[in-house]
């Protein structure tokens, strides 16, 4: 039953993207109208003036740059010309570093604020105020102070995925069962090992869940702080092809962004469902 | 009372309310236990039964007076006092072994994994989960939770157990199974007990002494019952004994009517002498102690002859 479910949703799927595909390739067909001019003038006014081919690229289009990218994806031919690979290696590099430090901040301080009532009223309205702005509000202030572009990127990603976490995690951390906790009191476990052996794995499906979420963030944001930042990145690559006005890049760097970001969450989805509990 | 291996001196517990307003959910409540005895308190919701269990626990802490446990003032949790918890609060990551396990090491530290684990096979075996060690909580029925969560408060080996309610959400096959285990295995270890109840059968059935508490706010013990049923009582022919209707009228009566106008009624009640009330068989009692109540009388009555012990 569930597997026929499967191989049924798996046939409309196909189905959908076949017809995607097809209405993609039918709108971008050469159509349009051809007018005569003189083959200099037709230069400079490329192919969808002299031969009615659309300006989007056809799915075709697509497919076979991708396939070029695919075939190489390593090669650096200077600073505007880098296989896709190395762009999204810098990006994922980039959220990985900023990620990393905010789950470094964000689990021990929230466990911190979720076990203090003092310290949870003291910060909330910190927490308040810096959680709605837009991470790339901070670039302009972290450019001036850090002075490095890379690592203001870094410091982004670091800012704006810091919150979801946070906040999981004190809300996981403050209402782990009073049961459970009343379980570690009248077996007079210590405050450290309550920590651990407690309130660690009872509050660690919400907190992965914070973390999943901030994953999903840090790659929305790392593709704009790298538009403004420059020099290497997908988001950086995404807006040179722009200015090189070759649309069939663009499309694919969206694809892929796509792709990395769901292999992204899934990894979390994975450790999520390792932590989570049946109850 | 010559052995008060628990004593509860004159406590109190008040929450305060919004605008300055105190509720005293009881106050100047005297109880006290024996080594080896297990005693079981009925009452209405809201009288404080849980409260009163909760600061034996050491997990709530009176707002006033002192509670001894062994010739000592407590003062928080203890793995002298284990709980049994109604909802059994097993922690869900870990399995039957792994509940056990966690109490075992938390009481002797530096014992090794093995002598761990073999300690706490001991007491699965002991409430019959043996071959579920490896299983989580979510895999096993109601009552084989809450035989883990007997099997973790013995591990410890205290000096009493206390229960709030362990079978209520439990079926009554269940419930019974376990009963007969836990008399079984507290006459065994001579385990002093103090269990919360709503049941009255189950009272009669454990209990050496029953307390029973008014309705709250401002909860007193009204008197303590003890139990004449024999110490070799079983649970089916429980309700065979002479005394036994007797004795679950007389709690009944005290639930149904007695409970709210106790206060009124009493104006005299000490509470820090607790009539011990032996519940006789009712040819044997005085009329004179009861309301006039013909139509009651006729029945079993459930007359009691309040004494004050000495």
């Amino acid at each position: 039953m569930s597997t026929s479910l499967r191989l049924r949703a798996g046939l409309v799927s196909i189905v959908l993207l076949a017809a995607f595909l097809g209405i993609w390739h039918l709108a971008t067909r050469s159509t349009g109208t051809t007018t005569t001019m003189s083959p200099e003038y037709a230069k400079l006014m490329g192919l969808t003036a002299t031969q009615g081919k659309s300006a989007m690229p056809g799915p075709l289009d697509v497919g076979a740059k991708l396939w070029e990218h695919l075939k190489r994806p390593f090669y650096d031919n200077g600073p505007n010309d880098k296989g896709l690979g190395i762009q999204l290696a810098y990006s994922i590099a980039r959220v990985g570093t900023g990620y990393l430090l905010a789950v470094l901040v964000a689990i021990p301080l929230g466990f911190l604020i979720g076990m203090s009532p003092l310290l949870s009223k003291a910060l909330d309205p910190f927490i308040q105020v810096l959680k709605p702005i837009s991470p790339l509000a901070w670039m302009p202030l972290a450019l001036y102070t850090i002075k490095d572009s890379s690592v203001s990127a870094i410091f982004v990603i670091f800012i704006c995925s810091i919150w979801p976490m946070l906040l999981n995690t004190v809300f996981g951390v403050a209402s782990v069962r009073k049961e459970w906790v009343n379980v570690a009191r009248t077996l007079e476990v210590g405050t450290v090992r309550r920590a651990f052996t407690v309130i660690l794995p009872a509050a660690a499906p919400t907190i992965l869940t914070g973390m999943r979420i901030s994953i999903g963030i840090a790659w929305l944001v790392i593709v704009a702080a790298e538009m403004l930042v420059g020099g290497t990145g997908i988001g950086y690559f995404v807006w040179n092809e722009w200015n090189n006005l070759s649309i069939t890049n663009v499309i694919i760097a969206i694809l892929l962004i796509g792709v990395v970001g769901m292999l992204l969450d899934q990894i979390l989805a994975r450790f999520t469902r390792m932590v989570t509990f049946p109850e | 009372m010559t052995d008060k291996f628990i004593s509860i001196e004159g406590i109190a517990k008040r929450y305060s309310g919004a605008g300055g307003a105190t509720t005293t959910v009881f106050e100047n409540l005297w109880l006290s236990m024996a080594r080896g005895e297990f005693a079981c308190v009925i009452g209405h919701s809201g009288c404080g039964k849980t409260t009163v269990l909760n600061i034996l626990a050491g997990l709530d802490a009176p707002s006033e007076g002192a509670v001894i446990v062994d010739g000592q003032a407590i003062s928080g949790t203890s793995l002298d006092r284990a709980v049994i918890f109604q909802s059994h609060a097993l922690l869900p990551w870990r399995t039957v072994l792994g509940n056990v396990s966690y109490a075992v090491s938390s009481k002797w530290r530096s014992w090794d994994r093995a002598k761990v684990k073999a300690h706490a096979q001991t007491f699965i075996d002991l409430v019959g989960l043996t071959g579920s060690e490896h299983k989580r909580p979510s895999e096993l029925s109601g009552g084989m939770k809450q035989r883990v969560g007997i099997a973790r408060a013995l591990s410890i080996t205290p000096k009493m157990m206390l229960m709030d309610e362990p079978f209520s959400a439990l079926d009554a096959l269940t419930r019974g199974t376990l009963q007969d285990e836990v008399r079984r295995i507290c006459l065994e270890t001579g385990q002093t007990a103090f269990m919360i109840t709503h049941d009255v059968d189950e009272a009669i059935y454990l209990a050496d002494k029953i307390f029973l508490m008014t309705n709250g706010p401002g909860a007193v013990l009204a008197e303590v019952v003890e139990n004449p049923l024999p110490r070799d009582r079983g649970r089916t022919d429980l309700h065979r004994h002479p005394l036994y209707y007797a004795l679950r009228n007389h709690i009944i009566d005290f639930l149904v009517t007695r409970s709210k106008t106790f206060a009124a009624e009493t104006p005299d009640h000490d509470p820090r002498n607790v009539p011990l009330v032996h519940v006789g068989k009712p040819e044997l009692t005085i009329a004179s102690d009861a309301k006039p109540e013909p139509s009651r009388e006729a029945s079993w009555p459930g007359l009691s002859r309040p004494s004050t012990s000495s």
